[in-house]
């Protein structure tokens, strides 16, 4: 079996957001972790892994230094790397974003892929179903749990997590999975698996080597998305302090605030 | 000269740290207060290759080197002094002399399960009158009319004791005459496994710190051991034993290094936030400056620890470093958690505060695998010679 992990490298939020003058993020002066989800994906895929036997090549876009999330994956596990990054690819929405990966996946063997939901830095969730609908395959987004994969009948079953239950899904593959960051806890790396995977070559792609993607489609140019005005979390107020109040007084004061505010 | 650790060394320490902090920390406190050995972390260290860092990869070992195996033990020993320790008696004292003197079918039979972490192990030299002088061992093994080896006595403090699954020991195994025509012992080194019949654990030791470490005494009654596990040549067990303490006393440098940087990044968050007299306690003139010593001997130890770990990666013989690196870094250890407790006040008397622990945890970095005066004779005799 031979499965894809598209990986994000995404800000570390412990070290605050910075954000260019055109309003994309900064990313360049930001301490970076492996999006949350995407580590679960890439867990869930070694499992595979480690249970049936796969190959398992992870894919990310993203500046020169994205390297490092690639190597980290490698440590825990992956096989194989590959950094798609171009000058031209830079600004990219989520329809860019997707072209960008499907085009790098189609010079690559799977049988499955797997995407993290959604990135802590976007939070969109579009980038999985997209890439499924550029490669033409199905998807199965909110995975809550792989319940099996079928090396046969080629079928992968999941469950997928839909408001306040759950749904099993049973797909052809190939097919792309989306995972929610409890699909699995992820595993450490090893120390030998580090040393290994700085030794190892990543594959680094660029535009030339995207397959079957139109320029129009590419970089902030081909992105339909407009940033308005991006801005880091907006503080809250000090809020109201009242310490005169009785316990009944200040119960129906909350209330009547709560009211006020539409709240109840 | 370049003191910037690489990319692999940075991401080592990124994973040890994480590890520690997510594994290791939640537990520190509980451990110590109940004496409970943390079976489930070593559980752990085992699955993510923590216990056989410096072993090669052909004997189930990550392949990594000495200062990777070091940044593991100074992590831990940051959040856990017991834990550092378990680590450090296990690869530093058991897998590091059958790696360098075992036989081929030793390795494959207790090295590479040892690595994996399948099996713990320990070490035992020490026993009631053999401690810095190690011609005091009365632990006795005769060859018996099959070839194999009967032993008999005991051994004490001896770490990972009834946990570990597999024991270098050290028996007297006759007498030599030396230089000035006195009669001396002579020593041979074993390896022992859990279960061998008339091997026993007497008293688990109750202490003053790394107090869910299980400490043990050893008691041998005519244990039958195969000479196939003899390691070393016959006789040539104080020279094993003396090259195994220096790689454990980096080891265990590391552990008082990570005692050190511990305690100082806790005191330097609770002088930032404890306030006296209208302004936080790092605003004194006296609590920033003992914080400037404390942060500047720890990067001295620091710097012996890892020059050492070096020095085990390039060099035949690295006694001195060792030494040096151990004494400077358990003396550190010592004056930084004692300073540590002082400008945490009364809180850090209290049994909840990390650093009345790391005290405690710090004294036995001054003691085992040789006391700080063994290890200033081990320095002024290579200086001397």
């Amino acid at each position: 079996m031979k499965i894809v992990v598209c990986v994000k490298q995404v800000p570390d939020t412990k070290g605050g957001v910075k954000f260019k003058p055109d309003g994309t993020l900064d990313r360049g002066a930001m301490l970076t972790i492996m999006n949350p989800d995407d580590k679960a994906g890439l867990e869930a895929a070694l499992q595979l892994k480690d249970k049936y036997g796969a190959e398992v090549t992870v894919v990310t876009m993203g500046l020169p230094k994205a390297d490092a999330v690639l190597r980290e994956a490698m440590a825990m596990g992956a096989d194989k790397g590959v950094l798609v990054t171009d000058r031209v690819l830079g600004g990219a929405d989520t329809w860019a974003t997707s072209q960008t990966v499907a085009g790098a996946i189609r010079n690559l063997e799977y049988d499955l892929i797997f995407t993290g939901r959604q990135a802590i830095d976007g939070d969109t969730a579009q980038v999985g179903p997209q890439i499924a609908e550029h490669l033409g395959i199905p998807t199965i987004a909110y995975a809550q749990k792989i319940v099996e994969v079928d090396e046969e009948q080629r079928t992968i079953t999941v469950e997928r997590q839909f408001d306040d239950r759950y749904m099993t899904l049973k797909a052809k593959m190939p097919c792309l999975v989306t995972a929610l960051g409890d699909l699995c806890e992820p595993r450490y790396m090893t120390p030998g698996g580090i040393f290994d995977a700085l030794d190892k070559e990543v594959t680094v792609w660029g535009r030339t080597d995207l397959k079957d993607v139109e320029d129009s489609n590419l970089g902030l140019k081909g992105s339909p998305t407009q940033i308005a005005k991006a801005s880091d979390k907006v503080r809250k107020g000090a809020g109201e302090k009242k310490s005169d109040l009785g316990p009944a007084e200040a119960v129906d004061y909350i209330v009547e605030k709560l009211q006020e505010k539409h709240i109840i | 000269m370049d003191f910037q650790l690489d990319k692999k060394h940075e991401m080592a320490r990124q994973l040890f740290r994480d590890f520690a902090e997510k594994e290791v920390k939640p537990l520190a406190q509980e451990i110590d207060e109940t004496e409970r050995f943390p079976r489930e972390t070593v559980d752990k260290l085992a699955r993510y290759g923590f216990l056989g860092i410096s072993v090669p990869k052909e004997y189930g070992g990550q392949g990594c080197d000495p200062l990777t195996y070091v940044m593991c033990v100074e992590e831990m020993a940051k959040e856990c002094g017991t834990t550092s320790v378990i680590i450090s008696a296990h690869s530093s004292l058991c897998c590091d002399p059958i790696l360098m003197f075992g036989t081929e079918e030793q390795k494959q039979k207790y090295l590479v399960p040892l690595a994996k972490g399948e099996k713990l192990g320990a070490f035992g030299l020490t026993e009631p009158g053999a401690g810095t002088d190690a011609q005091g061992v009365q632990t006795k093994a005769v060859k018996n009319e099959n070839g194999d080896w009967v032993i008999n006595g005991s051994k004490i403090f001896i770490t990972n004791g009834k946990e570990a699954d597999i024991y270098v020991i050290f028996a007297q195994t006759g007498l030599k005459l030396d230089k000035r025509g006195r009669s001396q012992k002579v020593f041979t080194a074993f390896i022992l496994e859990k279960g061998m019949p008339g091997f026993t654990f007497g008293t688990k030791e109750n202490k003053m710190g790394i107090r869910a470490s299980a400490t043990y005494e050893l008691v041998f009654s005519d244990v039958v051991v195969p000479d196939a596990n003899r390691l070393g040549a016959e006789g040539k067990g104080f020279p094993i034993a003396m090259h195994t303490l220096d790689g454990g006393r980096i080891g265990i440098a590391a552990q008082a290094l990570g005692l050190a940087e511990g305690a100082l990044d806790k005191t330097l968050a609770y002088i930032k936030e404890r306030k006296q007299f209208g302004r936080s306690i790092g605003a004194f003139q006296n609590t920033a400056f003992q914080i400037a010593d404390m942060a500047t001997k720890v990067k001295a130890a620091q710097l012996l620890v890892y020059r050492a770990a070096m020095a085990k990666e390039t060099q035949d013989r690295y006694s001195e470093e060792a030494a040096m690196a151990k004494l400077c870094a358990a003396e550190v250890a010592m004056e930084v958690t004692t300073k540590a407790v002082q400008l945490h006040g009364g809180y850090g008397y209290m049994r909840e505060y990390d650093v009345e622990r790391m005290m405690r945890d710090a004294k036995i970095t001054e003691i085992y695998e040789g006391t700080s005066e063994v290890q200033r004779m081990v320095i002024s005799g290579g200086l001397l010679k």
